[in-house]
């Protein structure tokens, strides 16, 4: 079936190409769960990026009132509707209704649509919410007709049509307005999950046509409405048989073929305190830049200039690489504002900066803001939004002091490509690091536990039974 | 009564009654409500009447707020009041209006 772009990020991926073409979709969802938001994304998108003009019919709120509400998201709203690619119409239904003396139609309103939809050639149209017709004609059979012969209408036009409704305590909308669309639904929510403020997407139909059915998280944020829609399966991928190095040239060794972890995969470096997982982060990253690729760090724990003093005490320089702006380090505190919001501005800052590589420092600092299973179902998106882009990827786990050295806080473990360990030594008198690779997917490597050591000429890793014989 | 088709009416000289009726062409629904209404207007002294036929004036839809056909839509007394319908019952019209009707 034919669809249409819907311009919304990641819907247009869980729904196999957007919505139905020239067929009306509805989206329902309780009060500021962001329905108008999500409408309006449609007619901006399909003005800016396709250049099918839209039309909104708002019987909520005046024309003025959209534009100023819309300001801050869309700023160019303004100038889409002076150049004649977005047309707002207000329907003022406060008067309508009262008396009725005999039949009528909603010609009148069909009338004003045609004339809108002529205006600016639209091609995609927005009715938010046509319920209001709905709580102003009590008469379903008679609004049932007029609603099929507008959508037929719509449809000959060659319009694709949004519809919003407010979701109902005990039917997916509270006036029933799903009766009358049977193409596409969409149910939307807005819940505060363990303090986090969340919003969800759910496609509840789509005739004839494959559609994720998921919950998918949904975001409203300064850059648009982004739904993130991918799970760990149903995703393809081509997978690279290229190597990047770790930046340590014994690990490399390691990771048999001398070369380092593939490109685009995916790596976890688990270890207690001190043992020198961002050590080994840091490595990858001057590795990444050496090549003359960018690398993103995600700093959960410490600031930049944290990172770059103590990396420098065991001679990794990465400030070199900071002034050659191919590293970029962004500290962040996990906040106030969710998991959802945290994944969705490291995929923009992923996105703005386009690097090949991605370290975050320590993946656990996320469970202050998630439980275990939302942390992990955040890393597994994003990890198989980063593999979509051919990003290699690297993870340091931070195990507590009681915990499992085999098994990771998050669950993660089971979704990486290579897990390297690094602990300390209880048995020798001085501490002693150690370093075992766990799992390689697609490489031969190394079984045995090595010595892992940190110098201020940089990281060695030998044998141990070279390092009895010191 | 008088009768006047098309443009905004002008308060300058504002009857004590005003009265529009929207329409569109000549269905059924429109021509019995054009019908009936002039019937009650010709009834109550000082009624003024404008038809507008909405296939000939679009715009006057989106600036007076029109959805449904036919729309008789009360300006003068205030307040505004709007009654739907084909205006088959005159009678009813006429309370819904709340205006007197002189005999006849």
């Amino acid at each position: 079936m034919r669809k249409a772009f819907s311009g919304i990020e990641g819907l247009d991926e869980i729904t196999n190409g957007g919505l139905p073409y020239a067929r009306p979709t509805l989206i329902c969802g309780g009060p500021g769960c962001g329905k108008s938001t999500l409408a309006m994304e449609f007619l901006i998108k399909g003005a800016k990026e396709i250049g099918e003009p839209g039309v909104l019919f708002s019987f909520e709120e005046s024309e003025d009132d959209i534009i100023k509400d819309f300001l801050s998201l869309h700023p160019d709203l303004p100038g889409l509707i002076e150049k004649g690619l977005i047309y707002i119409e207000y329907v003022d239904m406060r008067l309508e209704g009262h008396t009725q003396v005999g039949p009528f139609t909603l010609d009148a309103l069909f009338l004003r649509i045609d004339s809108a939809l002529n205006a600016v050639k639209g091609r995609r149209i927005v009715f938010d919410t046509i319920e209001a017709l709905l709580w102003s004609f009590p008469d379903k059979a008679f609004l049932r007709n007029e609603i099929q012969r507008l959508f037929t209408r719509l449809k000959e036009r060659e319009v694709t049509t949004i519809i919003t409704g407010e979701a109902g305590e005990h039917a997916l909308t509270r006036w029933g307005i799903e009766e009358y669309v049977t193409d596409c639904v969409i149910s939307i929510d807005h819940r505060i999950v363990e303090q986090a403020s969340t919003r969800r997407l759910r496609i509840v139909k789509y005739r004839g046509s494959a559609h994720g059915t998921n919950e998918y998280p949904f975001l409203i944020s300064e850059k648009g409405v982004s739904v993130i829609p991918i799970t760990s399966s149903g995703l393809d991928y081509s997978i690279s048989s290229d190597r990047v190095s770790s930046g340590l040239p014994d690990l490399d060794t390691m990771l048999k073929g001398k070369s380092g972890y593939y490109k685009g995969s995916s790596v976890l470096i688990s270890g207690m305190a001190g043992c020198g997982k961002s050590s080994v982060a840091a490595a990858f990253a001057t590795s990444v830049c050496a090549s003359g690729d960018h690398c993103l760090y995600f700093s959960f724990e410490e600031s930049p200039s944290q990172i770059i003093r103590n990396m420098g005490s065991i001679g990794i320089d990465l400030q070199h690489w900071v002034d050659r702006d191919l590293l970029t380090i962004k500290a962040e505190r996990p906040t106030m504002n969710g998991l959802e919001h945290k994944l969705f501005m490291m995929i923009s800052m992923v996105d703005e900066i386009r690097p090949s590589a991605v370290v975050i420092d320590p993946i656990t600092n996320l469970i202050n803001i998630g439980s275990g299973l939302e942390v992990k179902s955040m890393l597994t998106r994003f990890i198989d939004i980063l593999k979509t882009r051919h990003i290699t990827i690297l993870m340091t786990h931070l195990n507590g002091g009681s915990e499992d050295l085999m098994e990771t806080q998050v669950g993660i473990s089971s979704i990486m490509d290579t897990w390297i360990a690094l602990f300390k030594s209880r048995t020798v008198v001085a501490h002693t690091r150690l370093i075992e690779i766990i799992k390689a997917r697609g490489m031969n490597h190394c079984e045995e536990t090595r010595r892992f050591v940190l110098t201020d000429r940089g990281i060695f890793i030998d044998e141990i039974e070279d390092a009895a014989h010191e | 009564m008088s009768s006047s088709t098309g443009g905004a009416y002008d308060t300058s000289e504002a009857p004590e009654i005003f009265l529009t009726l929207y329409v569109m062409g000549s269905t059924p629904n429109s021509r019995k409500a054009v019908e009936n209404t002039k019937k009650i207007c010709e009834k109550i002294s000082g009624c003024e009447l404008e038809v507008v036929d909405l296939l000939e004036y679009p715009k006057r839809a989106k600036e007076d707020q029109i959805i449904a056909i036919p729309t008789l839509v009360k300006r003068l007394p205030e307040p505004q009041m709007r009654i739907l319908g084909a205006m088959s019952d005159r009678g009813k019209v006429q309370n819904a209006l709340g205006l007197g009707v002189e005999d006849g």
